[in-house]
């Protein structure tokens, strides 16, 4: 068997708003569109993913939130609603999501062999994330692809960022290392935005863009330093950083979903391709690609 | 028709009670302790079931869920092999659309939530599983806000109790929620649950101590503390205690009782009952600003591209008083303190005299609609008919106060600062409120007010 590798990385915010604006069909509310520079993002990114060959989306998303452990969906198929209790007058989106359960299991083995604390998820009446929804959904809209889905195990509430990014790091070299060992070909996902200071009150309608921007200067700042460090290839300055970041601009990265994808990729030292940037009700939002089925075995 | 609150009860949000009691001895107790709490219910003369849950967070201000009947099937995010909790519940949907305008009333930003398939969260189905099985009460269900400070928390529970006293309920509050909330982060066995740490324990013990004391607001003026010494920083902050002491009037002597105090997978699970009835040592001092309205630090960050003139700060002006006390002065801790020193009013027979009154807020002095100018003199926009309002407001406190009201108002002197820019929108507000009343008024056109506000008022009245 060949070996499996990551195809591609990337960090795939998941404001319920870019599918609210989509409009598609299995979502309830109707939009009159907006965010359209993010979502030209990721019209980019399918188009830079489409021809690439990969058998699953492996997605680590801070919006299942863990306290006891890192989890793993394990149930094949899951078909229900998934409402999001903070936006449901944005996303009601009706799923039909194929996992890739033996994929899913093979990184809990591994992860466990190396000492972290990890759980599968096996029951049936279990709802998918919104986060994991909004994000793959704008990734691979067709739904062709089965998931892997990560729950964002909160140890830095409980701990620190040091000791969150100790275990995201783990997570991730055993996320590569199940991949390589399965022989199959993945997309990871790191689901969060940059900086994450929400506006608290709401346009009408939603999509207003004329309201729309960052919170403050301070988060642009912090947004631009780390798309930068990423475009130029800077991982481990971005992990090195990552303390200061998650503090000072609320990160979304506090959930580990930077920090995994970074690991699986090795701390790559190659460029991201920047496909978009914008705000999403005043947090900040990248979407961004490693190509790493471009990059030789050096 | 005067409704009021006639059972608090703090209780755990963990799955454990209801899907596995049997497999821990003290699980099964915060069970029986459950129970003990529902038959008390089902024994009071409670039609609404209040639910504070910090275990549905929220952005876009506090949602209230309006769903009459919410159901779907719940299962944890992290206790999912437990089992699953179906659920169909019964809202109070009128209650929840009155709470959200009455939020609104106050300054929060608030709204309703009404769709199918909405997850309620694990705290508020446990708990309404547990205390109210076949939904024999409506409940209603709140969230809390991310950001939300003491002063927002606290404006929330007075704009639920305007409704409750409003629509003659015999509500229960509950707020659901863990005393310390570090649980241990690697799966265990039954047997082996115990409180994470001895500190843990002995903070937890210190809360159930003043809670079994009937101390509500002392551990509500904590609440920091607490949140900064056993508690895991999840996304929402030990904010109940500040909801559930708003909601008893923030008092320190109500009956106090601890059914159980167990530990769940770590955590500090607790179900306590705090009844009205006083226990007799009388009330402690009250030492943090009440809040009766929002002025709103939330836009902090968008301040210096705001054009909106509502809820500017005013600490820019004169020196504030204690309002002066002695024989038939009347003074109200809910009215903004005096620029001199005066009293909020007077009793001189069966009249009462008011001080001037404006509009600032107490608390926080900030002025509803914005100052009239900044801290270097420069005019700025302001929205009159908001000042007007929270004059009313302010004297309206001042009057019950005394053991008055508004509608024993009998004569009002206005003092505006631009009759020309003001008099329409003034006169406006003065139709809507004490215009329905009826006393004589003059109005008058003055230079300027100590403070940078537009309008004052200066009212006698009957008691």
């Amino acid at each position: 068997m060949a070996k499996g590798s990551i195809v591609a990385g990337c960090l795939a915010p998941h404001p319920p708003h870019l599918v609210y604006a989509e409009n598609p069909e299995q979502n309830e509310p109707v939009s009159e569109g907006g965010w359209e520079q993010l979502r030209w993002g990721y019209e980019r990114l399918r188009e830079s993913l489409k021809d690439v060959d990969y058998d699953a989306i492996v997605i680590l998303s801070p919006h299942w939130q863990t306290y006891v452990g890192t989890h793993f969906v394990g149930v094949e198929r899951c078909v229900s609603k998934s409402v999001d209790p903070v936006f449901p007058n944005l996303f009601r989106f009706n799923y039909d999501i194929t996992v890739d359960v033996e994929l899913a299991q093979a990184i809990h083995d591994k992860a466990k062999s190396e000492g972290m604390s990890v759980k599968m998820m096996e029951n049936p009446d279990f709802r998918i994330d919104y986060g994991t929804i909004v994000s793959c959904h704008m990734v691979r809209p067709e739904w062709d692809k089965p998931i892997v889905s990560i729950s964002s195990n909160r140890s830095l509430s409980y701990y620190s960022v040091e000791v969150m990014q100790e275990m995201m790091l783990e997570l991730g070299r055993s996320t590569a290392k199940a991949i390589e060992e399965s022989g199959k070909k993945c997309v990871l996902i790191a689901s969060n935005s940059l900086s994450h200071r929400h506006f608290v009150t709401e346009t009408n309608p939603p999509e207003d863009m004329s309201k729309e921007h960052i919170t403050s200067h301070a988060m642009h700042l912090w947004d631009m330093r780390m798309i930068e460090l990423m475009r130029d290839g800077k991982s481990q300055q971005i992990i090195d950083e990552m303390p200061e970041f998650c503090e000072q601009a609320i990160a979304e990265a506090d959930g580990g979903a930077l920090t995994w994808l970074l690991s699986a990729m090795d701390i790559p030292h190659q460029p991201a391709t920047l496909h978009g940037y914008g705000t999403i009700i005043g947090t900040g939002n990248a979407i961004m690609e490693w190509p790493c089925h471009e990059w030789s075995d050096e | 028709m005067s409704g009021e609150i006639i059972k608090s009860l703090i209780v755990p949000a963990h799955p454990h009670p209801v899907l596995c009691p049997e497999k821990n001895e003290g699980w099964q107790r915060i069970r029986d302790a459950y129970d003990d709490a529902r038959r008390q219910i089902e024994e009071s003369d409670a039609d609404l079931i209040i639910i504070y849950s910090t275990l549905w967070p929220s952005v876009i201000g506090h949602q209230i869920q309006a769903d009459p009947n919410p159901k779907w099937v719940m299962v944890d995010a992290d206790f999912h092999d437990l089992g699953s909790i179906h659920y169909s519940l019964r809202i109070d949907s009128d209650f929840a659309h009155a709470w959200n305008d009455a939020n609104l009333a106050r300054g929060l930003e608030s709204r309703t939530v009404a769709y199918d398939g909405f997850p309620v969260d694990v705290g508020s189905v446990v708990a309404l599983e547990l205390l109210n099985p076949n939904n024999r009460i409506p409940a209603v269900i709140c969230s809390t806000n991310v950001y939300s400070n003491r002063a927002e928390t606290t404006v929330l529970a007075k704009a639920c109790l305007d409704v409750v006293k409003a629509q003659g309920k015999k509500a229960i509050a509950v707020s659901v929620m863990s005393l310390s909330n570090r649980m241990f982060t690697e799966p265990i066995e039954p047997h082996e649950d115990r409180i994470h740490s001895l500190k843990d324990e002995e903070w937890n013990q210190k809360i159930l101590e003043f809670l079994s004391e009937g101390r509500l607001e002392d551990i509500g003026q904590l609440s920091r503390t607490i949140h900064n010494q056993i508690r895991v920083k999840k996304v929402v902050a030990f904010k109940p205690m500040w909801w559930l002491s708003a909601m008893n009037d923030n008092r320190n002597d109500l009956t106090g009782n601890v059914l159980a105090y167990e530990p769940i997978h770590g955590a500090g699970a607790a179900v306590v009952v705090l009844d009205p009835e006083s226990n007799g040592t009388g009330d402690k001092e009250y030492d943090e600003d009440d809040v009766e309205f929002y002025g709103g630090d939330r836009d902090v960050l968008d301040i210096a591209n705001s054009e909106d003139t509502e809820q500017h700060d005013s600490n820019s002006g004169p020196a504030l008083y204690e309002p002066v006390t002695g024989r038939n002065t009347v003074n109200s801790s809910k009215a903004p303190k005096p620029v001199g020193a005066y009293p909020h009013a007077r009793r001189e027979g069966e009249l009462l005299y008011l001080s001037g009154v404006g509009p600032r807020q107490p608390g926080d002095n900030s002025i509803p609609g914005g100052p009239i100018k900044d801290a270097e003199g420069n005019a700025l926009n302001y929205d009159i008919k908001a000042q007007t309002r929270a004059v009313v407001d302010n004297i309206s406190r001042i009057l019950e106060e005394a053991g008055s009201s508004l509608d024993k108002v009998i004569d009002v002197t206005s003092f505006l600062v631009d009759m020309d820019r003001d008099f329409s929108g003034y006169n406006e507000v003065w139709a809507e409120t004490l215009g329905k009343v009826g006393p004589t008024r003059t109005t008058l056109a003055i230079r300027a007010l100590p403070t940078p506000i537009a309008v004052e008022m200066k009212i006698i009245a009957k008691i």
